[in-house]
């Protein structure tokens, strides 16, 4: 689509037609310190010229910019070891994910959802619902969210359509960064969040169970929890059902390669964050919010979803379905005014599962979990480190630091050209001393050699 | 031209009742199914719920929308046409017998006697279908 600006011609013509003397008179309503300080984008003299108001700077060559891009990417360290975790993992991307998703059918296309001419897509969407039913065990996925904290929001306000009650109660172990989002969304609205503290970086089971009640429409857990601990809620989400509550899950997908399902725990809505499925990590997205649920919640679910058709000569294809539910449709009473999806994140994570498998992932679950392991008995080794739990973790867990702040300490290593981990007390001040480390495949034992040997001489 | 029963009452939102007793009969008109086109799934309002005249208490999806059911009458939700949940086209094919919705009690008579006649909405869809 070509961007063609209007002319001054059409300007006059347009204002004409609804009885406006000047740009100056259709924005008379806004008041005036909200607006450019000048007109300069309407000036005839100089139509094509940006306005000098909202101290946008005047324009640049193209070599200038692509000087000046450079220096500050320079800024960013993007050869340091990486220890840090909380949600967002630096595993082993191959590079066929970059060639395939690259492709231009997946790459430039702008919901390319008219069955008619997208049963490439479409397919691809069909494959990605399929494939994170078969790794949560649910029953129906939608064609994915913005990323993990939207899809959880998005699980709360299903569970409260479902059972119309206004009470959400949330384990204080769920990502900080995910329940920042949640307080931020539902502030505003009539719900009663609750979070409940965990104990010593678990879930505190009987705090939580007497959060319960009649008023109760969800309970949202996560596994591996922010410490990285791995629990069983299946207790919790029977306790959740006796009370009529929805249970929601928040989960690490790839962690599921090798433990319990969220389906098999009983809960009925799954979310996560699908940037462990062949996203970079990058400064807080693109990413990839997955979401699945019941057979009997899907018109409670929100988001687009792919279904498996047939032509009316019996052939196979695929088409967008269930849309009565959605914005386009039901305007605001749709599900969700998140109507769209991360259809290219969602394409690499489809492509990143059918590369490495149902064995592959397990092997890479296995292989993050063992080298976890290794790195918490090599650090637990040096004088004065201790965990905060010694609850079973998958591929992160928490230490405590025989420092007043851990953040001082990842500092120091960054020098050395390590992120050592994530400081706990940036989201609880209770945990000032605990840095949260996170160890994925591809990590070596020198490199965890590395970081134990440099944590010893800082402390 | 849809078919409008003369023993029924009517709502502006194209819902009809029957009251029998203090028990009203809620479903959807001809002219209502009719717009919507197929209906592929009801969701209906469970038992023992109250609601006000005028409250949503149903949503009618079809193939084009889903659509709100208004309550033309208050009172509390005695009975639900649980044979539209296999079976959600019987509002299409008997709008007024099998495909009904929900069945209510506690119906104030005046609130009832306040609907519109056969004749007023026959009179509101002839205007509706006019325009369309």
């Amino acid at each position: 689509m070509p961007y063609v600006p209007h002319t001054e011609a059409e300007r006059r013509e347009m204002l004409a037609a609804i009885g406006v003397g000047s740009i100056d008179d259709l924005f008379a309503v806004i008041p005036k310190e909200l607006r450019p300080k000048t007109h300069e984008l309407f000036d005839a003299a100089r139509p094509s010229e940006r306005p000098v108001s909202f101290d946008v700077p005047p324009g640049m060559s193209e070599f200038a910019v692509r000087r000046k891009l450079q220096a500050l990417a320079k800024k960013n360290a993007t050869d340091l070891v990486c220890f840090v975790g909380g949600g967002f993992y630096d595993h082993f991307i191959p590079a066929a994910v970059d060639a395939l998703a690259s492709r231009s059918e997946f790459a430039t296309a702008y919901t390319p959802y008219q069955p008619e001419i997208s049963q490439g897509i479409l397919q691809a969407m069909y494959e990605y619902q399929s494939a994170i039913c078969r790794l949560t065990d649910m029953e129906v996925a939608n064609a994915s969210l913005y990323d993990g904290g939207t899809a959880l929001y998005e699980a709360m306000m299903m569970a409260i359509r479902i059972t119309r009650r206004p009470k959400i109660v949330i384990d204080g172990a769920v990502s900080p960064i995910h329940r920042k989002m949640m307080d931020c969304y539902t502030s505003n609205l009539d719900i009663q969040l609750v979070a409940v503290d965990p104990s010593g970086g678990r879930t505190d089971r009987e705090e939580f169970k007497k959060q319960l009640d009649d008023k109760t429409g969800a309970v949202i857990l996560q596994n591996p929890n922010f410490f990285g601990v791995v629990d069983d809620f299946s207790g919790l989400v029977e306790a959740a059902h006796s009370v009529g509550a929805i249970a929601v899950a928040s989960v690490y997908p790839l962690s599921l390669g090798i433990l319990k399902t969220p389906g098999a725990m009983g809960f009925d809505i799954v979310t996560g964050e699908g940037q462990s499925l062949g996203l970079p990590l990058s400064f807080g997205g693109p990413y990839l919010g997955l979401m699945a649920t019941r057979r009997k919640y899907v018109r409670k679910m929100p988001g687009r979803i792919v279904g498996a058709a047939r032509d009316r000569n019996g052939r196979r294809g695929f088409v967008m379905t269930l849309q009565a539910r959605e914005q386009h449709i039901r305007r605001e009473k749709a599900t969700s005014n998140i109507c769209s999806n991360e259809a290219l994140c969602a394409v690499r994570a489809v492509i990143y599962l059918s590369l490495v498998g149902k064995q592959g992932l397990r092997r890479v679950a296995q292989m993050c979990a063992a080298k976890a392991h290794y790195a918490r008995g090599r650090l637990t080794a040096i004088p004065g480190v201790g965990l905060l739990s010694d609850a079973p973790t998958f591929n992160e867990f928490a230490l405590e630091l025989p420092v007043a702040n851990a953040a001082e300490v990842v500092n120091e290593l960054i020098e050395k050209g390590i992120a050592a981990g994530f400081p706990l007390g940036r989201y609880y001040p209770a945990l000032r001393n605990c840095l949260l480390v996170a160890v994925t495949e591809k990590r070596t034992k020198e490199d965890i050699g590395m970081l134990a040997e440099a944590l010893e001489a800082v402390l | 031209m849809s078919n409008v029963p003369d023993d029924l009452k009517y709502t502006d939102q194209h819902e009809w009742v029957r009251l029998e007793g203090g028990t009203a009969t809620i479903g959807v008109t001809d002219f209502a199914q009719n717009a919507l086109g197929e209906v592929t799934y009801v969701e209906l309002p469970e038992l023992g719920w109250e609601f006000a005249q005028g409250k949503e208490f149903a949503v009618v999806e079809s193939l084009k929308a889903a659509s709100d059911v208004y309550a033309p009458v208050s009172g509390r939700v005695a009975a639900v046409n649980d044979a539209l949940e296999a079976e959600p086209n019987r509002i299409n094919a008997d709008p007024y017998g099998e495909g009904w919705l929900c069945k209510v009690s506690g119906v104030d008579p005046a609130e009832f006697g306040a609907l519109l006649s056969p004749e007023q909405y026959a009179e509101l869809i002839s205007q509706e279908e006019a325009q369309a």
